[in-house]
């Protein structure tokens, strides 16, 4: 171990010890025959295909119904380490939640001189269209996923939010499901706390935000893009379980006051969108005009009341990358409180002292686009060769305010099946909060798990597979 | 002084259509600037529905129609007692911060051309005070713009329409906006009605022109078409990024969208002191 690589935590093993979360878990491991463990891979696979969970891989062309990869060596967190990150996540979606609420409003933060104006009213996802509109509870994000990591024992990390329409629940809830089906005598060994009211949960959640104009139990709808969306499985999956309707733009039209669905008995006025659409196309007479996923004037009616779209149009302003460094800054600001989940220290490439650090540094940090996402137009500096750090400078210097920087973290390892047995595997997790009437958070999340030897780069575009996320009981 | 307009426009469709939505922004607010004495937007055959007034300001109405429909007019007709205030917008309730106003979008994105002639025309201003640098922006995009109908599109952007050295109002109020965006000063497409008069200039009674922040006095109008900061023969409508988003109206059709003929027809006219009375 070199002087400027930190030790790598490993989740299950302290030194040569099992750590207690994981004793079950390693005796399952080691008492289970080879042939057994690739025929438990092999009916995993088969499981998955049959419920047809598949993820697109943008850009990287091959077969778009490829699975997404399974590990079957769960990923354990203990009560105590559960209780932490909970009251975190909350605190952190909270904590959005006010600030989309005021920068569309009065931008009192922005008044406080706590964040610059430019970084909110220049922003891409800063929508003029939702300025001076409070959606039903003040509520714009309603589904947030955080993304962390860990480095040590009490180390978690958040590497960044997701306010717009988050998606990979539908693993956490398939993993679960598979894992219990595979292996039941696991889940009576172990006193593992379920996550299977996440859809009774999200259901409510929409429910409670539905205009004040709908009387009785509000129609609740999933907006997809359509069946060539990568995550259009979840769509439905989630539409499925809530027991609503899957619809398109197509299906949708707006009459005086109300969004309707067209049905084989007539228009059934629709109450609360859960969209998965980008703000961008849902309304073709506000945004792009070229638009065919969105329904026209669908924007009207939410501003006049009629109906609750989720997310809010312009939520995405709080999940930005250049925001993101202002998240400590909104907890203390709106809540009152500490943060009880720390950010990873982000240099800002439109601020000049900060850049020439990062293009010093290029060989330590990991450099993103500020409005990137999937893991794609990344530098991970100690994993590149020198060539490729020095095209990635000229592309920093060129059009710096287009990326942020951050130290290459030690991200912990979880042990994963490989050829030889298990090996330990780079992991992150994205709990998924729900805000409505209440903040409601499912324990466990989806854990990523970078496949490859070293990689820390755990997106499910870029080879990373999944695993099932268990948080013990008390 | 006291304007009456008049402003239909008429959609005719080769084939019958199965129906139409309109997001309409056809409702001038009153300010300093204007009062309106009355107004009505009556949507022919529609059915109007969610109505909000969006942070800018602005009125903003759906209207549907159900097919098939080969036709449909929308009418406008109101009188507005104006008072010229030299282009200064005072006493418009709205809460869009002017940075949001800093955006480019297609149609004012600025190309070398527009960056060079906004450097150009602040040459030697860097004391000068933001609403003579606004001016002399305006100025610079007089000069560079012929006014020429019928030579630029709904869709040509300031960049098109600078190196055609041609356009309308739509296009100086483009360029106007793209070059004072270059120059970091928030500016806005601005939408409503002029009143024609014979002082040589050509006028479209159905008029765009731009509105340029001046942090000592707010937004001020800027009409590079005619020369001119808007006074009290103008009457303003609604704003936004650009002409798209600051369209009076924003259709679409639904199902198979056919041929589709558009006739706008506007009349603004002094309401004489006798007439007044007669009412």
């Amino acid at each position: 171990m070199s002087a400027t690589k930190p030790a790598i935590f490993n989740e299950m093993l302290n030194g040569e010890q099992v750590r207690s979360a994981y004793q079950n878990l390693e005796k399952w491991y080691r008492s289970m025959p080879a042939e057994l463990r690739s025929l438990k891979q092999s009916e995993a696979e088969a499981l998955f295909r049959r419920v047809g969970i598949t993820f697109a891989v943008y850009g990287e062309g091959g077969d778009p119904e490829r699975l997404i990869p399974f590990d079957m060596f769960p990923r354990v967190m203990t009560a105590e380490e559960w209780r932490k990150l909970d009251r975190g996540v909350r605190q952190r979606a909270a904590a959005l939640n006010a600030f989309l609420a005021d920068v569309y409003d009065r931008r009192e933060i922005i008044r406080a001189g706590k964040i610059p104006e430019h970084l909110v009213t220049n922003n891409e996802a800063f929508e003029k269209a939702a300025i001076g509109f409070r959606p039903p509870r003040g509520v714009f994000s309603h589904i947030v996923g955080v993304d962390l990591v860990r480095t040590g024992p009490d180390q978690f990390y958040v590497l960044e939010d997701n306010c717009r329409t988050p998606s990979g629940v539908s693993y956490m809830l398939q993993n679960r499901e598979i894992m219990m089906r595979m292996f039941p005598q696991l889940f009576m060994e172990s006193r593992i706390r379920p996550v299977d009211g996440y859809a009774g949960l999200l259901k409510k959640t929409l429910a409670s935000v539905a205009p004040q104009k709908c009387q009785g139990e509000p129609n609740i709808v999933i907006l997809t893009p359509g069946h060539f969306n990568s995550a259009y499985y979840e769509h439905s999956f989630l539409a499925d379980l809530m027991g609503v309707e899957l619809v398109e733009g197509q299906d949708l039209f707006v009459e005086g006051d109300f969004v309707w669905m067209k049905t084989t008995e007539g228009p059934k006025k629709v109450d609360v969108i859960y969209r998965r659409i980008d703000d961008a196309f849902i309304d073709p007479l506000c945004f792009r005009p070229d638009s065919m996923l969105g329904v026209p004037g669908l924007m009207s009616v939410y501003r006049s009341g009629g109906v609750t779209i989720c997310s809010a149009p312009g939520a995405g302003v709080a999940d930005d990358k250049a925001i993101y460094t202002f998240v400590p800054e909104m907890i203390r600001f709106y809540l009152g409180e500490e943060p009880i989940l720390e950010n990873v220290p982000t240099w800002q490439c439109a601020k000049p002292d900060d850049c020439k650090y990062v293009l010093e540094n290029l060989s330590e940090l990991v450099v993103k686009e500020v409005h990137g996402s999937g893991g794609y137009g990344m530098l991970v500096g100690p994993k590149s060769d020198k060539s490729t750090i020095e095209s990635f400078a000229a592309k920093i210097r060129k059009n710096p305010d287009n990326y942020i920087a951050q130290p290459t973290l030690a991200l912990s390892a979880c042990p994963t099946f490989v050829e030889e047995g298990i090996a330990p595997r780079h992991v992150d997790l994205r709990p998924y909060c729900l805000v409505g009437e209440t903040i409601e958070l499912v324990p466990g999340g989806l854990t990523r798990v970078a496949l490859t030897e070293g990689s820390l780069v755990v997106n499910s575009s870029q080879g990373g597979g999944v695993k099932d996320t268990w948080v013990l009981a008390e | 002084m006291r304007l009456s307009i008049r402003h239909i426009t008429r959609y005719r469709f080769d084939e019958p259509v199965r129906g139409i939505v309109q997001s309409q922004k056809l409702w001038p607010a009153s300010c300093d600037n204007q009062r309106i004495l009355s107004w009505e937007v009556t949507s022919h055959g529609g059915q109007t529905g969610a109505e909000f007034t969006d942070g800018a300001g602005d009125v903003i109405r759906l209207a549907t129609w159900r097919g098939p429909l080969t036709e449909l007019t929308v009418e406008v007709t109101g009188e507005v007692e104006t008072t010229d205030l030299f282009g200064v917008l005072r006493g418009h309730r709205e809460r869009v911060p002017p940075s949001a106003y800093l955006r480019d979008t297609r149609q004012v994105e600025a190309d070398a051309a527009l960056k060079a002639l906004s450097a150009v025309a602040l040459k030697g201003m860097e004391g000068a005070s933001a609403l003579d640098r606004a001016h002399a922006l305006s100025r610079a995009v007089s000069g560079a713009i012929a006014y020429k109908p019928g030579e630029t599109k709904p869709h040509t952007t300031a960049s098109e329409a600078l190196s055609g050295g041609v356009g309308v109002c739509q296009d100086h109020a483009h360029a106007l906006i793209s070059i004072a965006h270059v120059a970091e000063m928030p500016a806005r497409y601005v939408t409503g009605y002029l009143q024609a008069s014979e002082d040589g200039f050509p006028h479209e009674a159905s008029h765009a022109w731009a509105e340029i922040w001046v942090p000592e006095l707010g937004w001020v109008g800027f009409d590079a078409a005619n020369e001119c900061c808007p006074d009290e023969r103008y009457v303003r409508l609604g704003s936004g990024y650009d002409a798209l988003d600051a369209a009076p109206i924003r259709g679409l059709v639904q199902g198979a969208a056919p041929e589709e003929h558009l006739e706008v027809e506007v009349m603004v006219n002094a309401v004489q002191s006798g007439q007044q009375q007669q009412q």
